[in-house]
């Protein structure tokens, strides 16, 4: 055994801090392009939300520095990045909302209240979980933490329906949507359950058509997580999320087992659960009739086709920041803020902000690679797929490349529980990052072991 | 377990790309198609503040963006509205557009690529965009006659003019009456616009209809030029040739029988082709479409423009012979002959085949854009000639041509004469159904040797009583007032 020189990971912290600084600058521009945009003067309120971004951004900045040095310089910076851009363009939104009708809710505030609880809970989860390892000795509680979660909407009294979908709660004079916790819960419990049970469910089974299928036995866990999907779909009336959950946990199981032929099961079950919610709920078949032909009935689906008309009408180029009209799409702060960037940033910067989406995919997928842990492996590669999921669905729905779903845009949509849940999976995937890079502790070398050796290896 | 890591990435950078194509294909590829729909509110808010550019009838706009001092910045205005409504259209912001603001609406608006360089120099020079003008084809003075004929006939009159020049396809006169006011449609002041488009739309005589292209009637004795046109191509027949006349045309095993106008005779058992189209035999042309046949009447008609809408700019519908698919009998054919049964066309198909026959049978394309200026009036598009078909040979069109004239000269379409110029013409009227009146029709070209005007009105009804009711009589003379307002007579 021959020593190496043992390679060091660079830390790269000043590059991080460059790159936050570079994040919260184009914030701050943005914010200030819209004042300029809409009313020919930078916004009086330009000041509190500057330092609030510099505070913070500085704050997770040094966070990052203090526990968790040998993390990925990049993903932090991406995601002030879009944070920033996302509040600038609910404060567009918010001008552009209440021109047309004074009374409209403002979000602009609490969006920045919101952001600001993000990066606390991303300080609290670095402290908090020193070793993401720890957490797989809760796998079972997080599995039990996320069915409450699911199940709280459906509560009396707490839960609330909005637009259809059963997935608020009320907590005093929020609305939460514990779905967005129930998912970074579902993947720590997928990572934990299939760690242990990955041999079982890899190695049993027959060969079909050269893809191995599981064993019928082993079928128990995926028809489960099918169960919970469908009834999300049925109880909850929510698509988007049902989608996700099954996605996440399929991906998850065929990483664990390295078997396609868990895709094959899941997609089939897939394929059937779509079927029925087809047949079953006439919103599902009223979204897909919208994506094939959204002018077939333009009173029905005038969201989407406002969202159509924003992004052509936004171009190349885009109208600017605060000179197009996105207000005129609804739910264009939450759902359709893509299709907001995309009329006011145009072609171009949506496709930068889907850049900016990709790029921290692959950073978390990254992570996946390198980490030495199954378990940490596994967790990584569910956060980040989930992430890109996420992203293809909503984007995706929004542009009418498929049927629309309502999934929050991760970081810059509109609403309190999506911007703190993705702030603490970034801070999850930051803490596997660090354990990935940090060097190996020293283990001292004895010379006499070398006249013990009694097989020569090399 | 980095196996499948590795696939899952790439299974999201085809997701990625996935979206990236996507967005591609809606903000670029799609963006015209999507940025043309009506109700567009994006689009519609910015064309509604910009300088819209005019749309021209002579060196007059009639349809001009003037300032306003609302949120809009502009207001349009329409001089005569009710009399160029049917060419220019209306913009309204809840009802979008219809017309030439429709088909025209890139380069009025300024969104034209061949504006892209003005564009570019208005962002440079930090000026709100100007939209380019529209000079149209039509001569005003035919216009306004043409319109204050249908009007003399009285308020609820309904019915159409349309003037083209037959050596070039220009439209010179376009008139349907009722019309309606564009410039309600295109207030500012929404609930009195929704007012007026909920009043227009439920109107029983559709004034917003441009029965000059859009609606197909039957063309009665004026359809006689196309059987004629058919005769004389086919039948190898000449203007002195006797063809069969008389009281009745009756067919083999059938107790139908045609008839003439008023129970007629044509003057005889036999008379020459030239003497049929002159008194408007029913009997003669009902028996010369059963010579032809289905099929080479259905040609003929083609060659004259039936079947296809050639006019771009304006909503049109296309000319028929017959409906689709249908297999004439003998009476059937008969009376289609005489412009009956199926037979259905356009006031502008009529003055196609027309001007076409004095044209030396050269059917032009009917365009109503002249030119297309850029803001700094430079000349972006010409519409240049463009022959359509040839409907009949040169020969037979000038034959056809002088037994038009002898028609005007010494038959049934004498109200159309005027002095010291050659006009050819033909009255057709329109048998519907029994509880309305029949549609007069006139059409009509001049100077037959050299055509500058061919000219076709319907009258649908109107308060004149209905024995009145006659091409020559109702729809002659402002056939006549057109042509004379185009030759400056």
């Amino acid at each position: 055994m021959s020593s190496q020189p043992a390679w060091v990971p660079r830390k790269r912290r000043g590059a991080e801090f460059f790159l936050t600084i570079l994040a919260v600058a184009i914030g701050i521009t943005a914010y200030c392009a819209v004042g300029l945009g809409t009313k020919g003067t930078i916004p009086a309120g330009v000041a509190k939300l500057a330092a609030a971004l510099i505070v913070f951004a500085v704050v997770a900045h040094l966070v990052v520095r203090r526990v968790a040095p040998y993390a990925d310089p990049v993903l932090l910076p991406l995601v002030i990045c879009l944070n920033g851009l996302g509040l600038a363009m609910i404060y567009r939104l918010d001008l552009g909302r209440t021109q047309l009708d004074p009374d409209r809710a403002q979000f602009a505030n609490s969006q920045l209240i919101w952001t600001v609880i993000g990066i606390v809970a991303f300080a609290v989860v670095l402290f908090v979980v020193r070793d993401h390892r720890r957490l797989q000795a809760l796998t079972y509680t997080f599995g039990f933490a996320a069915i409450v979660l699911l199940m709280m909407p459906l509560l009396p009294f707490i839960g609330r329906t909005i637009n259809g979908a059963r997935i608020w709660i009320n907590l005093g004079p929020f609305s939460f949507q514990p779905g967005e916790a129930a998912k970074i819960c579902l993947a720590i419990f997928f990572a934990g359950y299939l760690v242990v049970k990955r041999d079982a469910l890899a190695l049993a089974g027959r060969r079909i058509a050269g893809i191995d299928l599981p064993r019928g036995r082993d079928l128990g866990p995926i028809l489960a997580g099918w169960l919970v999907s469908v009834g999300i779909l049925v109880f909850q009336r929510d698509l988007g999320s049902s989608l996700l959950f099954f996605g996440l946990f399929v991906v998850m199981l065929y990483v664990a087992t390295e078997r396609p032929g868990w895709l094959v099961v899941g997609g089939l079950l897939f394929a059937g659960g779509a079927w029925f919610g087809y047949l079953a709920f006439s919103h599902v078949q009223v979204r897909f009739e919208a994506w094939l032909d959204p002018f077939a009935d333009p009173d029905r689906n005038g969201q989407i086709i406002n969202g159509l008309f924003g992004l052509a009408h936004g171009g190349i180029l885009g109208r600017g920041w605060g000179q197009g009209s996105p207000q005129l799409t609804p739910f264009s702060f939450s759902d359709f803020i893509a299709a907001s960037m995309g009329e006011e940033l145009g072609l171009t910067g949506l496709m930068a902000i889907l850049l900016i989406y990709g790029l921290i995919v692959e950073r978390g997928l990254r992570i996946a690679l390198t980490c030495r842990d199954a378990f940490g492996k596994l967790l990584a590669a569910g956060l980040a797929f989930s992430f890109a999921l996420q992203v293809f669905v909503v984007v995706g729905g929004v542009t009418r490349l498929i049927p629309l779903t309502g999934l929050t845009t991760p970081f810059m949509a509109q609403g309190g529980s999506s911007v703190v849940m993705n702030w603490a999976i970034i801070a999850l995937l930051l803490r596997i990052s660090d354990q990935t890079r940090r060097p190996a502790p020293e283990i001292s070398t004895f010379d006499s072991d070398e006249e013990t050796q009694v097989v020569k290896l090399t | 377990m980095n196996r499948p890591i590795r696939y899952l990435a790439v299974a999201c950078l085809v997701m990625f790309v996935a979206l990236l194509a996507n967005i591609n294909y809606v903000q670029f590829v799609q963006a015209d198609s999507l940025n043309d729909k009506n109700g567009n509110k994006r689009v519609i808010n910015e064309e509604f503040s910009r300088d819209r550019g005019a749309i021209l009838v002579g060196d007059e706009p009639v349809a001009e963006s003037v300032p306003s001092k609302d949120e809009f910045r502009f207001q349009r205005k329409y001089t005569d509205g009710r009399l160029y409504a049917p060419v220019t259209g209306y913009f309204s912001y809840i009802f979008g557009r219809g017309g030439l603001e429709n088909s025209q609406n890139r380069v009025l608006s300024g969104s034209d690529n061949r504006l892209f360089v003005n564009r570019v120099v208005d962002l440079i020079s930090n000026k709100k965009p100007k939209g380019g003008s529209v000079e149209t084809t039509l001569n005003p003075l035919a216009q306004k006659v043409a319109a204050s004929g249908l009007e003399a006939l009285g308020e609820d009159t309904k019915g159409a003019v349309v003037a083209i020049d037959p050596s070039t396809g220009a439209i010179l006169a376009m008139v349907s009456q009722p019309s309606y006011n564009p410039n309600v449609l295109a207030s500012h002041d929404f609930s009195e616009v929704e007012d007026d488009w909920r009043r227009l739309t439920g109107d029983e005589d559709q004034p917003m209809l441009n029965r000059g292209t859009q609606q197909i009637l039957p063309p009665g004795s004026t359809f006689k030029l196309v059987t004629a046109a058919a005769a004389l191509e086919n039948l190898d027949l000449d203007p002195d040739d006797m063809v069969k006349a008389g009281r009745t045309l009756s067919f083999p095993g059938i107790s139908y029988e045609l008839t003439n106008l008023d129970n007629g005779t044509c003057g005889g058992n036999r008379i020459t082709f030239e003497k049929a189209l002159m008194v408007s035999c029913n009997v003669s042309f009902g028996d010369l479409a059963g010579k032809v046949g289905q099929d080479d009447m259905t040609a003929q008609a083609r060659k004259f423009g039936f079947g296809t809408d050639a006019l771009s700019g304006l909503a049109a519908n296309p000319s028929r012979f017959t409906a689709e698919g249908t297999d004439l009998e003998a009476p059937q054919l008969a009376q289609s002959g005489i412009g009956q049964f199926e037979v259905a066309t356009t006031p502008l198909q009529m003055a196609m085949v027309a001007g076409a026959i004095a044209n030396g049978g050269d059917v032009m394309r009917p365009h109503i854009v002249k030119t297309l200026r850029a803001p700094n009036l430079r000349v972006l598009d010409e519409t240049e000639p463009e022959r359509l078909s040839q409907a009949m040979s040169s020969s037979n069109a000038a034959q056809l041509t002088s037994m038009m004239v002898k028609t005007v000269n010494s038959g049934t379409a004498t109200s159309a004469r005027i002095p010291g110029i050659d006009v050819g013409g033909k009255t057709g009227t329109a048998q519907s159904t029994a509880d309305r009146p029949p549609y007069a029709w006139f059409v009509s070209v001049a100077p037959a040797d050299d055509p500058k005007v061919a000219v076709a009105v319907v009258v649908e009804s109107s308060s004149t009583a209905r024995s009145e009711i006659a091409g020559g009589r109702l729809s002659g003379p402002i056939a006549r007032s057109v042509m004379e307002a185009v030759l400056g007579k």
